[in-house]
């Protein structure tokens, strides 16, 4: 039994961070926030120059063929360090990929930085369930026609193309009859309404129009997308789960630093055991965290999908607690500067509680998590 | 990063799972996987049939009779005796008194009492906090005057736990009163026999006689019955605090509590359903199992530290108070499950002299006295305010 990171994942990890530090720095991301794409070219070449993009891509593919762990540690520091780049959807995307099959050059032009991706996988209906689909994919001659809207499609707007789930077949929540395309955003009958997100991240509600879709345009089988797409959202929450962790510990380590230099009472605030309990109680869930975002990233590409499911839902739920408390408690102990939105530890706050709505919250996966086999065998 | 058993590590498990299999008592196993009371000679037994096997001392070094286990290994011998349904090892002499005595006893006390200690010769209770010092125990008073060749012990000790049966006590007492509280103290060990010690009763929520209040009226202690050097007590009894801590969460036996939840809760109907399919409890079962999950890798994280020699340091304390809040809240869900079911209170059967509850609901009849027992773990070994003490000191540096 081994918790330490190799050297690889190591200096990942390190180059990324010190990137932050240097070139994307609070100040620096402030002006990226408010240009009208709200991300930077730069950036994305300097993620790419490091190799970021092409880590979790196939070795055949240009890529480093990185684990979910090396994502993890990756992750962490894209979260402490308050990234907005459409990093999350273009590797989310890259997994839908790579989960389809034959999809070689797309995945090398992910792992080169030239291709930047977006999930629509949303709907205005479905809330959290992404097998409630009324999208329509329709056979029209050799390919397909694309009817529907997406909502909410983090980066959809910066992507060059697009992940899109849509029904062939069956009723609206039914995991059967899921098709899954990818569509070149530069598509006619694409509209794209993009929109600053309060994290200051971008998303966008995308409409598909009798979009018309080459047979190529298909990943994996007609009508049998649903495991594709249960397994990368999974993976997708993994991503998520240890971008959470790197923004906790950037919200624990600025309390405790805050603590530790106000003054109230003629001492630092430090001193008053109410605040060192909640301080006390932030790190124990900070920890509790962290043992859920590295058991998920372990499990998340298990051969058996009742123990992926059962494990990241577990992971997302008890994250979706933390997450909550440490946020809170931040602002809390911050005092009237937690609620400015002039701290990091402010946007962080914001960072995680959008992190709970994105891909199932707390009581959705703690359902989930009731819903496969085994909850019950011991009754 | 590599969260399996190495082959070795599997191979350790199903040897102590055979030998389990083998070894553990039916009658005592039925008493622990059904929450009934253990007696002394119940606890007795199963520390001499182990002590045969050589399995007592799972956290001491060969040369003092230990099995020089492994964290990992430690662990999962734990985990094994969770799941199958042994008595614990009571921690007084093993996992207490004997790693003071192995770092700072005589050649003759080891002699003396580490084999006693393997083999169950001697029942060790614990002599810390008195009446006017629990959390804040370096203000203990009990006091102990040198004459000639004796200590003469005055005071009183409390919360000792199963001391009724027990032939010594390690103690705290007061040496000194001059200077600094915690630098007037000694660790004393003291023959339970002694004239001029009374053991009282303390009787708690669940009506069990679990702990006593020990009185000392000039008590004959021999000077050679003092471990260290005389007014140094503080620094071994926050040597012991430190020591064999990572079963404090007792994950393994958690988890196995998580699946009788789940069988009582599918027994319980409720609405013409099983308890366990109604929205509201299944997802208070599920964010528990959760948080267990949690906590079984935070365990592994430290264990796996501490296997780096980096030593399980104040991390023990987390574990303290978020191993002690899943079992409480396990034991406040198996009374919720069983809801009116709990009421009954039938301690012979607790005491296994009915071999069935009169409530007729066996599963159902020691529920609610566990429950009121189990409150004492936030209480014990450290409050668990103590511990988020420990925590902003050594950790946050607070």
């Amino acid at each position: 039994m081994d918790f330490s990171f190799n050297q690889d994942q190591q200096q990942f990890s390190d180059a990324l961070r010190r990137w932050i530090e240097k070139d994307y720095t609070f100040e620096q991301r402030k002006h990226i926030v408010l240009s009208p794409t709200g991300t930077s070219d730069a950036a994305w070449s300097t993620l790419a120059e490091l190799g970021m993009t092409a880590l979790p891509v196939p070795e055949a593919q240009g890529g480093f063929a990185g684990t979910a762990v090396d994502m993890l540690v990756v992750m962490q520091e894209i979260g402490r360090g308050l990234v907005v780049e459409p990093y999350f959807a273009t590797v989310l995307g890259a997994q839908f990929l790579k989960l389809a099959g034959g999809q070689e050059s797309l995945l090398e032009q992910v792992a080169t930085g030239e291709l930047k991706l977006g999930c629509a996988i949303g709907e205005k209906q479905a809330r959290h369930d992404l097998a409630d689909i009324v999208t329509t994919a329709s056979r029209n001659g050799d390919g397909f026609r694309l009817d529907g809207t997406k909502t909410v499609v983090i980066h959809g707007g910066q992507a060059g193309m697009l992940i899109v789930s849509a029904r062939s077949s069956g009723g609206q929540r039914d995991t059967a009859g899921i098709s899954l395309f990818v569509v070149p955003v530069a598509t006619a009958g694409v509209t794209v309404r993009d929109y600053r997100t309060i994290d200051s991240q971008h998303a966008a509600d995308i409409t598909f129009n009798s979009v018309q879709l080459p047979a190529s345009a298909l990943l994996g089988q007609e009508g049998a997308g649903w495991d594709i797409l249960d397994a990368a959202a999974d993976y997708g929450i993994t991503l998520l789960c240890a971008e959470a962790l790197g923004a906790m510990e950037a919200l624990n380590a600025a309390t405790l630093e805050y603590l530790k230099t106000r003054q109230q009472f003629g001492v630092p605030i430090g001193k008053f055991q109410a605040l060192q309990h909640r301080m006390a109680d932030m790190f124990m869930q900070l920890e509790q965290a962290r043992s859920m975002a590295t058991l998920a990233a372990v499990k998340v590409g298990s051969d058996d999908p009742v123990e992926r499911r059962r494990t990241v839902s577990a992971a997302k739920a008890r994250i979706g607690q933390a997450m909550k408390f440490v946020g809170q408690q931040a602002v809390q102990l911050h005092g009237g500067m937690g609620v400015t939105n002039e701290l990091p530890a402010a946007h962080h706050f914001k960072r995680l509680t959008m992190i709970e709505v994105t891909l199932g919250d707390t009581d959705h996966h703690l359902a989930r998590f009731v819903a496969q086999p085994g909850f019950r065998q011991a009754a | 990063m590599d969260l399996n058993y190495t082959a070795d590590d599997l191979a350790f498990r199903d040897t102590v799972r055979g030998y389990l299999d083998a070894n553990l008592p039916q009658d005592l196993q039925h008493k622990v996987l059904n929450h009934k009371r253990l007696s002394k000679e119940d606890f007795v037994r199963w520390h001499k049939i182990l002590a045969k096997q050589g399995w007592v001392g799972t956290g001491w070094p060969v040369e003092y009779g230990g099995t020089g286990w492994s964290a990992v290994q430690r662990h999962i011998w734990e985990e094994e005796c969770a799941r199958a349904g042994t008595p614990t090892i009571l921690p007084f002499g093993v996992n207490m008194v004997a790693p003071v005595i192995m770092a700072f006893g005589n050649e003759a006390q080891k002699r003396h009492y580490l084999p006693r200690i393997l083999n169950c010769d001697d029942w060790w209770c614990q002599g810390y906090s008195e009446p006017g010092s629990g959390s804040d125990l370096a203000s203990l008073k009990c006091r102990a005057d040198r004459e000639g060749d004796f200590y003469i012990v005055n005071g009183q000790k409390t919360w000792t736990t199963l001391g009724q049966h027990a032939d010594m006590i390690f103690c705290l007492v007061r040496t000194d009163s001059g200077g600094r509280k915690q630098e007037g103290i000694s660790f004393l060990l003291i023959d339970m026999h002694t004239p001029g010690i009374t053991v009282r009763p303390i009787i708690m929520l669940d009506e069990d006689h679990e702990v006593n209040e020990v009185w000392f009226d000039n008590v004959k202690v021999p000077v050679q019955n003092l471990v260290g050097e005389e007014n140094k007590g503080w620094t071994y009894a926050k040597y012991l605090l430190g020591h064999e801590r990572t079963n404090i969460a007792a994950v393994g036996r958690a988890k196995r509590e998580m699946e009788f939840l789940k069988r009582i809760a599918g027994r319980q109907q409720k609405n013409g359903k099983p308890l366990i399919d109604d929205p509201l409890f299944s997802t208070k079962v599920a964010s528990l199992e959760i948080e267990l999950m949690a906590l079984e890798v935070t365990v592994l994280r430290v264990i796996s530290m501490d296997s780096a020699k980096r030593g399980p340091g104040p991390e023990a304390s987390m574990l303290k108070v978020k191993g002690t809040e899943v079992q409480q809240q396990l034991t406040e869900l198996m009374v919720e499950a069983v809801g009116p079911y709990g009421m009954p209170f039938d301690p012979e059967y607790l005491h296994g002299t009915h071999e069935h509850s009169t409530s007729d609901d066996d599963d159902a009849a020691p529920l609610a006295s566990y429950y009121f027992n189990f409150r004492k773990t936030s209480i014990y070994g450290g409050s668990n305010e103590i511990q988020k003490n420990i925590i902003t000191q050594m950790i946050l540096g607070l």
